[in-house]
């Protein structure tokens, strides 16, 4: 097989390795925000059970996610493993995503100061106008260098994706690896996810710029 | 004179420190009430539960009539939100670290609380806005952002943001307390202009001088309760409390 079979079968795979990287970004920025906020639930009940969400899913390796969602539901219920496993590997990668992105909004909403919803309260700002206007544009700002990391962290784990043989670009490089004996599909795929976040580099910087009007 | 703010019987504390204990006091239309005293005396608490920031364990919380909270057996007990939120439109709270929003430009600082919450028209809300910036001496910085201007420039924000609200009564803790003394000129300098206007004002303030000049009536403050209390000239040069006579001395040493 020519450098440039391997490439073009390879590239194949491209579109499910995007969709896992956008579909996980679109479901897990929201979730852990949503997760971040239940942590810091004035009800000790729910704080706790996030408490524990969180610590398990960063606690435990992706890979033991991808398979317990994939196949979890087949040993527990029976229901038979679909073939299209796009669906359970978004799920995994959503929730494991959001555990990780939950403490980092935590940490950047507990960096503002108590002045501002001070300030917004004696304003007349609802609870949930604060939040929308004054604390969460705040945040962001101050958390894009830490979701940047988790973001390019993100590009590299879908090759992860190979456990459960969602056919993505790593994965059909790893069989091509296999059938072929050869070590250039790794070569391929490293120079493809270096290229992805190339471009993922550029474009948080960016937003970055975009935010750095104030400080 | 009617009384804008009446605060009768207000008990607050903290675990079992008793921070304010049986205070009252009142503030009638167009008075200026300058609160003085040692740092933990209450004075920042005392702002805070009129405010609605702090909720007070008793007593009540009067502005034009309305109830904020009124004292149950013992109990302050507070009105539905909706009510408050009414009250709230009635004051405004200038903090010592002025507190800005730092990701709005001052324009949009001083023009979006009265859009938001008043739900007023943005081109009148503008008008508005920008009368105020000038009468701060801040017209040319209206497309500045916060950490583009000195403390007394933010500071001259906050106050046109409270302003903008169109308060009855005007809070101020410490106003000039975070300010190099160079900048404290130009803030009292604001503060005085208001009170010519007949703004209704309660200072906390270490500035001795300023509040004797411009305050119609003088509230001393120690250990969450007021010792003493008058007409500006007879608290701060001829005060009769201990307490006072020594707070006065050391602020003057310094
Ligand atoms: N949120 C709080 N929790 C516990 N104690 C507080 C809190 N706020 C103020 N205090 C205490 O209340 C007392 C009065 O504080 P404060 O009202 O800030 O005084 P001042 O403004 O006169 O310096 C102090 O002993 C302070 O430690
Ligand atoms: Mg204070």
């Amino acid at each position: 097989m020519t450098v440039m079979t391997m490439i073009t079968k390879m590239s194949e795979g491209l579109g499910r390795t995007c969709a896992i990287f956008f579909l996980t970004l679109l479901f897990s920025l929201p979730l852990g925000l949503i997760v971040s906020l239940l942590r810091m639930s004035k009800n000790r009940i729910v704080s706790s059970i996030t408490r524990v969400y969180i610590s398990v899913l960063r606690g435990t390796p992706l890979m033991l996610q991808l398979l317990a969602v994939t196949y979890g539901p087949y040993y527990l219920f029976g229901v038979s493993v679909s073939r299209e496993k796009l669906i359970p590997v978004v799920i995994a990668f959503s929730l494991n995503y959001a555990a990780y992105f939950a403490e980092i909004y935590r940490g950047g909403i507990e960096s503002i100061g108590r002045g501002q919803y001070e300030a917004a309260e004696v304003l007349g700002y609802s609870r949930t106008q604060c939040f929308t206007r004054i604390i969460l544009p705040q945040v962001i700002k101050r958390i894009i260098p830490s979701v940047t990391n988790e973001v390019v962290t993100l590009v590299k784990d879908t090759s992860m994706a190979f456990t459960v043989a969602y056919q993505e670009m790593f994965t059909i490089g790893k069989q091509i690896a296999n059938s072929q004996t050869s070590f250039l599909p790794f070569v391929i795929a490293g120079v493809f996810y270096f290229i992805f976040n190339a471009i993922v580099g550029f474009i948080m910087g960016r937003f970055e710029k975009r935010l750095s009007y104030y400080r | 004179m009617s009384k804008l703010l009446e605060i009768n019987h207000c008990r607050k504390q903290f675990g079992s420190n008793e921070v304010l204990t049986d205070l009252s006091l009142s503030v009638e239309e167009g008075q200026v009430l300058s609160i003085i005293g040692p740092s933990g005396s209450g004075k920042s608490t005392l702002l805070r539960c009129a405010t609605l920031l702090e909720t007070m364990d008793g007593g009540d919380l009067i502005y034009l009539g309305n109830y904020a909270a009124r004292d149950t057996d013992g109990k302050a007990v507070y009105a539905p939100p909706a009510e408050l939120q009414k009250i709230r439109g009635m004051f405004g709270l200038v903090f010592q670290n002025f507190n800005l929003f730092p990701h709005y430009s001052v324009l949009k600082n001083v023009m979006e609380p009265p859009m938001l919450v008043q739900k007023r028209k943005a081109s009148e809300v503008r008008e508005e806005a920008e009368a105020l910036l000038e009468q701060m001496g801040l017209a040319d910085k209206a497309d500045a952002y916060p950490y583009q201007l000195s403390g007394g420039q933010q500071q001259r924000v906050s106050i046109a943001r409270a302003l903008a609200m169109n308060p009855k009564i005007l809070f101020f803790d410490e106003p000039t307390s975070a300010l190099d003394p160079e900048l404290t000129g130009e803030i009292l300098r604001v503060i005085r202009s208001l009170a010519e206007k007949k703004m209704t004002m309660v200072i906390v303030t270490h500035e001795m001088m300023f509040a004797r000049d411009v305050s119609d009536w003088v509230v001393f403050m120690n250990g969450g309760v007021i010792i003493e209390q008058g007409n500006p000239r007879e608290v701060i040069d001829h005060p009769t409390h201990e307490r006072t006579i020594q707070f006065l001395r050391r602020l003057q040493e310094k």
